[in-house]
């Protein structure tokens, strides 16, 4: 658990936590793994965790009728994958397939859920953190929808 | 050109007839204005009775109409449609053919050079700015259009300095006129009071001068050259229309969101006429055209407008599909973007653009509304 | 060039295509020649020719080829249109017209002793794949070697197997991200800021250079100055209509800039306060 604390203390997303509060979300994490090809979660499942990845690739899927399977995005090293834990209605959006073997840390979101709503503090800063995180993925997002590189036609 | 200036003459309105027959001699091919479809063009002049005798022109946005005279002046009006540049660059030219020939292809080099040098009889203050501006623009730069160096070589000028101007005329706000100061190898003010009909000429090159040595001529009293003066000042103060040209790129380069731009766009019929019949604007169009056969090809230049939908075209789209961004577009790159890019101002104040708007769309106008419209630009 | 060229811009010179591979479904490359078999003069990475079909028409593509090889000329093109489909079905032996080069080009000497961060989309690799053979030839000239490159999907892919060879080499990194990815896709999929998270990067003491779509561009270089690169050291190569490539039809204006002489390749700094202008 001590190595554990270390290792979340130096990641980026949770830098600035005061201990108390670092404390409150090692409280909630544990080391998994995934081998490659192997789901870590599925569309329409609850979502009670969130991952800090920290070694491999994890692609996020979306399977429609009629269409093959398309991967929207896939996160590395420093990413954090998921975050609809967070909010209700507290289901997952996509798959999250492990592309590589992959190694991340993984957050209890049930657990971190109940303690954001007795400490404020705690909420806030993860609040902060992952609205940060959401930005960024809005912004690619877009940018990836204008479809650049496709072939337009002529007007 | 240098400029020798000799003491003034004056010579008499038949003289005219005189001058042309001189340049026609000397292998000039003699453009000047003359009255055709109810409007004053330049065309091939061989005779001083194809001048515009007596005629005028009635500017306003929008409008134009030619009228009688009560008098005989021969540059008794302002400006045509046309400009000068229709002869130095011209709306259509060959640029090359090419023929096919195994594979591959040879370019046959094409002569585009005039057969005979110009001579231009009646050029306007404003005009001669605006030769002046395409000789910056296409021979001034690192390449040079050789069509333009060939057809501007040699041409013999001949200012008619102006005595009246037209409601849409601001030359002088833009500093170009209405006297042309340098430039021309003779100008001629035309005076018609009862001691004759006759013309102050003075001579701004040695080539002028010699001509005008072949002329009967006098030496102009002081009382003329006075009159000469005045009837050239009294057309400056007969000006309605002016640009305030302080600080004018700076103006239209920050107010590229400015709502006078949307209202200028509800009237705009982005037809290019004001393209069309600007003195200055040098845009062209490159069109590689082949026959039936496919073994024979030419590559064409004709004037183009960046009013048009297709000037800004990259595939897929243009980039200025709005009419309001093309009208920005023009407006911008004559009064500010040329500072930047030639050194002056696109604009010679010679109001074409606002006489054969038909939309009346003045340029003055628009210039006047953003300076003064604020923010909101209600006007 | 040839001295045609020299004596007359608008005359193209006959060239010859020596060879024709096909990158992608729609882009091609294609090797030209000097159909008199001299050797053409050189060209900076960044500038870009006047490529003529016969009786077609005439388009301006950025030479992507090797600058220090002489006697050829290398355009990978992308085939959108009528003109383009025309030149990218031409055969071996086949003439084609050439002008040029023209333009202003990457800036190499800026870059000296600097590490070089190249960031492409799309097509846009291909204006710079000459600045990879630059760095790559001269290697102890620059500092490291960084790529980003961002395309639609796997299959858009351009110069795969120089990509794999130039991974391969020191000092250099090549990360690839396509926007589209199949699940037989390992690699990365996001656009291609997504990217930079993975790179080693040294803004103080980089030149950052960009080509792409205009949008891919800005998105790049709001994501350069977040990463710290300053505005003087991010390069873009701008587009637009061009037809005489020598300043004369007025198609190519940015503002008070001509592309085709002013640029293509300009400095961030300078045409920042155009990039935000739409429709300009």
């Amino acid at each position: 658990m001590e190595t554990l604390e270390r290792i979340i203390a130096e990641q980026p997303f949770f830098a600035g936590l005061e201990p108390g509060v670092l404390e409150l979300v090692t409280g909630c994490a544990s080391n998994v793994r995934f081998d490659a090809g192997a789901y870590i979660f599925k569309e329409g499942d609850e979502a009670n965790e969130f991952y800090l990845i920290r070694g491999g690739k994890v692609a996020l899927e979306l399977f429609a009728p009629q269409r093959k399977p398309i991967i929207v995005e896939t996160l590395g090293v420093g990413d954090i994958l998921g975050w609809s834990w967070l909010i209700p209605p507290f289901h997952w959006k996509f798959f999250a397939r492990a592309v590589e073997d992959t190694r991340a840390i993984a957050l209890d979101g049930k657990c971190l859920r109940t303690k954001c709503e007795e400490n404020h503090d705690l909420g806030y800063e993860m609040v902060k953190r992952f609205a940060h995180i959401i930005e960024r993925r809005l912004e690619a997002t877009r940018f990836q929808l204008m479809d650049v590189y496709g072939a337009r036609k002529r007007a | 050109m240098s400029s020798r200036r000799t003491q003034n003459a004056v010579m008499g309105a038949v003289q005219l007839r005189k001058l042309i027959e001189l340049l026609a001699s000397r292998g000039y091919e003699v453009l000047g204005p003359t009255v055709r479809d109810g409007a004053i063009v330049y065309d091939r002049i061989e005779s001083a009775s194809e001048l515009p005798v007596g005629w005028t022109d009635e500017h306003k946005p929008g409008q134009y109409r030619l009228k009688r005279r009560e008098d005989e002046a021969v540059f008794g009006y302002v400006v045509g449609p046309q400009s000068w540049k229709k002869y130095l660059q011209p709306a259509e030219v060959r640029l090359w053919s090419a023929e096919r020939q195994d594979g591959t292809f040879r370019i046959l080099n094409n002569e585009n050079q005039p057969k005979h040098p110009f001579a231009f009889l009646g050029v306007r203050a404003c005009e001669l700015k605006a030769i002046g501006i395409q000789d910056r623009v296409l021979l001034g730069s690192q390449y040079r259009d050789s069509i333009y160096g060939g057809r501007r070589e040699g041409v013999f000028i001949i200012v008619a300095q102006c005595t009246q101007s037209a409601e849409t005329c601001f030359c002088a706000s833009m500093g170009t006129g209405p006297r042309a100061e340098e430039g021309f190898d003779l100008a001629l003010t035309e005076l018609l009071s009862p001691e004759g009909h006759r013309f102050v000429v003075e001579a701004g090159s040695d080539q002028g001068a010699e001509l005008l040595a072949e002329l009967q001529t006098t030496p102009a009293t002081e009382a003329d050259q006075q009159k000469a003066s005045e009837a050239v000042e009294a057309a400056a103060r007969q000006q309605v229309r002016s640009i305030d040209n302080n600080g004018i790129k700076e103006l239209l380069y920050k107010n590229f969101e400015h709502p006078r731009w949307d209202h200028v766009a509800a009237r705009c019929l982005t037809c290019a006429n004001c393209t069309m019949v600007c003195p200055t604007c040098f845009c062209t169009n490159v069109e590689d055209v082949s026959d039936v056969t496919g073994e024979h090809a030419e590559r064409w230049r004709r004037w183009d407008s960046c009013f048009t939908l297709a000037f800004s075209y990259i595939h897929g789209g243009s980039v200025r599909t709005s009419s309001k961004a093309r009208y920005r577009q023009w407006m911008t790159h004559k009064l500010a973007a040329w500072i930047d890019q030639f050194g002056s101002s696109g604009c010679v104040g010679c109001g074409r653009c606002i006489t054969w708007c038909p939309a009346g769309i003045d340029i003055t106008e628009e210039v006047r509304a953003m300076r003064e419209g604020g923010r909101h630009g209600n006007t | 060039m040839t001295t045609a060229a020299q004596i007359d811009p608008m005359m193209p010179a006959a060239y010859v295509v020596r060879q024709v591979s096909k990158e992608t479904r729609d882009t091609f490359t294609l090797t030209l020649g000097p159909e008199d078999g001299g050797s053409n003069g050189s060209f900076q990475p960044g500038q870009f020719s006047m490529l003529w079909v016969f009786g077609v028409g005439e388009l301006p593509i950025s030479i992507s080829g090797d600058p220090s090889a002489s006697g050829k000329l290398v355009y990978t093109v992308r085939s959108v249109g009528e003109a383009t489909h025309s030149l990218i079905s031409r055969k071996v032996g086949d003439g084609v017209g050439v002008r040029g080069p023209f333009g202003t080009g990457w800036p190499l000497e800026a870059a000296r002793g600097r590490d070089v961060v190249i960031a492409a989309g799309g097509i846009g690799l291909a204006p710079l794949r000459p600045v990879i053979y630059e760095v790559l030839k001269h290697r102890s000239e620059y500092g490291r070697l960084v790529v980003l490159y961002g395309s639609r999907s796997p299959q858009d892919l351009l110069y795969r197997k120089e990509l794999a060879a130039w991974a391969r080499q020191r000092d250099t990194q090549i990360l690839v991200t396509v926007d589209y990815g199949g699940l037989s896709w390992r690699g990365h999929v996001g656009v291609v800021t997504t990217l930079f998270k993975y790179a080693r990067l040294q803004p103080q003491q980089s030149v950052a250079m960009v080509c792409g779509p205009e949008i891919m561009m800005r998105f790049v270089t709001r994501e350069l100055q977040t990463h710290g690169f300053s505005r003087n050291d991010i390069y873009l190569s701008m587009e637009r209509n061009m037809k005489c490539a020598v300043g004369f039809c007025g198609h190519c204006q940015y503002g008070p800039l001509f592309i085709c002489k002013d640029g293509p390749v300009f400095r961030y700094e300078q045409i920042r306060p155009m990039l935000e202008k739409y429709e300009l």
